[in-house]
């Protein structure tokens, strides 16, 4: 399954495992999830991979990972886990005077 | 290539759901108010889900379908070149029904139920495909055609309000328009070629103007009165609980007359007649008239149980089922390299 929500796959009969697939598209650029792909071993996914995510462009790397082995943070939205970033506006420049008359931009 | 089938108008548009009471629904409907994407982790009503998956699932039915009138083209195409393109064109729409067979699984099925409820007949494709490629022009007649309908029905999915089916239209449109251009390019050879290549190309677009018009976009959704405002009203329905949940952006009959604008000045240039004799400029709408579509003849002559739906799924489940040996060989060799 895509969007790496660590749902166990085996289900239906005859399915194969999922792998989440990272796609490294251009120097200067770090593997980006993509998607992903079913397949019964790590060589046939990146095979996989290959063929799905890599038809056009010029890419540089593949990884891919089991989507069982994605831990995750708990499913609900509104995670109390991520509380600690939440009401701290003086965590940005804008909360403070800018340091030039009239603008915010280049200080 | 994409579509809004007929079976779509099936989908239960009002539909009550557990949970519904306790605020969530409320944070569902302020999420959509603010544009914001539904994930899968959100909770959502279960018609959305429903009418999500219903759509998807025939949108990926569609494009696996869909290699089959082109790639019955791929070992007679009359070029190296014109067979590179074509089977990257092909390639691509098995792509295309991959990341939206992914994009469902995120709604809570497996694909090998999706290809089931396909194989058995309870989950459809697009009609469209249930017609004969006949002659090489049919392929260039499909992508200019067909995919220049899905084109215009895509566009606005890449911002539908469900953030994995989103994604998958942004790739997917990122390689649609390859599809069509090279669909008219391949029409713009034949038109500039011998007597007979043009006449293939007429040929070609007789037979896929309408279904294209008709099948891409759906049944109709606007009332008038006539024979189909039982349809269509019940399509309009349909298409406003769509549009109210961020699913679709504009009605099956917007997208119809953006295609119709989109293809007369296309058709103009190819020197070729589109198969309608009431297409006419309309100065006071600033679009082109068409004319009005026959949907029961479509529907009747466009059932499961026509002699080409039936062979397009049988070589589906022959493939399928061909293939049964491979996925167990690639399991068994995956069991043992775990073992070790």
């Amino acid at each position: 399954m895509s969007e790496a929500e660590g749902r166990g796959v085996s289900g239906a009969e005859g399915a194969l495992a999922s792998w989440e697939v990272f796609l490294r598209p251009r120097r200067g650029l770090a593997h980006l999830h993509v998607g992903s792909v079913r397949a019964a071993d790590p060589d046939m996914a990146l095979e996989r991979a290959r063929d799905l995510y890599t038809r056009r462009g010029d890419p540089l790397s593949l990884w891919v990972v089991r989507s069982a082995a994605v831990y995750a943070s708990s499913p609900a939205e509104r995670d109390p886990f991520f509380s600690g970033a939440r009401h701290k506006p003086y965590r940005y420049p804008e909360h403070f005077a800018p340091l030039t008359e009239g603008g915010d931009r280049h200080d | 290539m994409h579509v809004i089938g007929l079976d779509a108008a099936t989908a239960d548009p009002e539909s009550g759901s557990p949970g519904a009471g306790d605020g969530r629904l409320d944070r569902f409907e302020a999420l959509l108010a603010a544009g914001e994407t539904i994930e899968p982790r959100d909770w959502m009503p279960d018609g959305y889900r429903r009418m999500l998956l219903r759509q998807i699932a025939q949108h990926a039915h569609s494009e696996i379908i869909g290699m089959q009138p082109e790639g019955a083209w791929l070992t007679r195409a009359p070029s190296l070149h014109r067979k590179s393109v074509l089977l990257a064109k092909v390639q691509d729409e098995a792509g295309h029904g991959l990341y939206l067979y992914a994009a469902a699984e995120t709604l809570g099925v497996d694909r090998a139920e999706l290809l089931d409820a396909l194989h058995r007949g309870r989950q459809r494709y697009a009609a469209t495909f249930n017609h004969a490629a006949l002659t090489w022009a049919d392929t260039g007649a499909v992508a200019w055609l067909t995919d220049g309908a899905a084109v215009v029905n895509q566009a606005p999915l890449c911002h539908t309000s469900y953030g994995p089916y989103g994604r998958a239209m942004r790739r997917v449109c990122q390689e649609e328009a390859f599809h069509v251009r090279q669909g008219y390019d391949l029409m713009r050879a034949l038109c500039e070629g011998t007597p007979a290549q043009r006449e293939m190309a007429q040929d070609a677009v007789n037979r896929w103007w309408l279904p294209a018009v008709a099948l891409m976009f759906g049944p109709p959704d606007t009332v008038v009165p006539g024979a189909d405002q039982g349809t269509a009203a019940f399509g309009a329905r349909v298409s406003r609980q769509a549009i109210a949940w961020g699913i679709k952006r504009h009605t099956n009959d917007e997208l119809r007359q953006r295609f119709v604008d989109h293809c007369v000045p296309q058709a103009e240039r190819l020197g070729l007649t589109l198969p309608d004799p009431g297409i006419r400029w309309n100065e006071e709408r600033g679009h082109y008239d068409f004319g009005p579509i026959d949907w029961d003849t479509y529907r009747e002559a466009l059932g499961d149980d026509t002699h080409i739906a039936r062979q397009r799924l049988a070589h589906r489940i022959a493939a399928h089922e061909d293939g049964a040996w491979v996925r167990e060989a690639a399991a068994a060799y995956a069991a043992r390299e775990e073992a070790r």
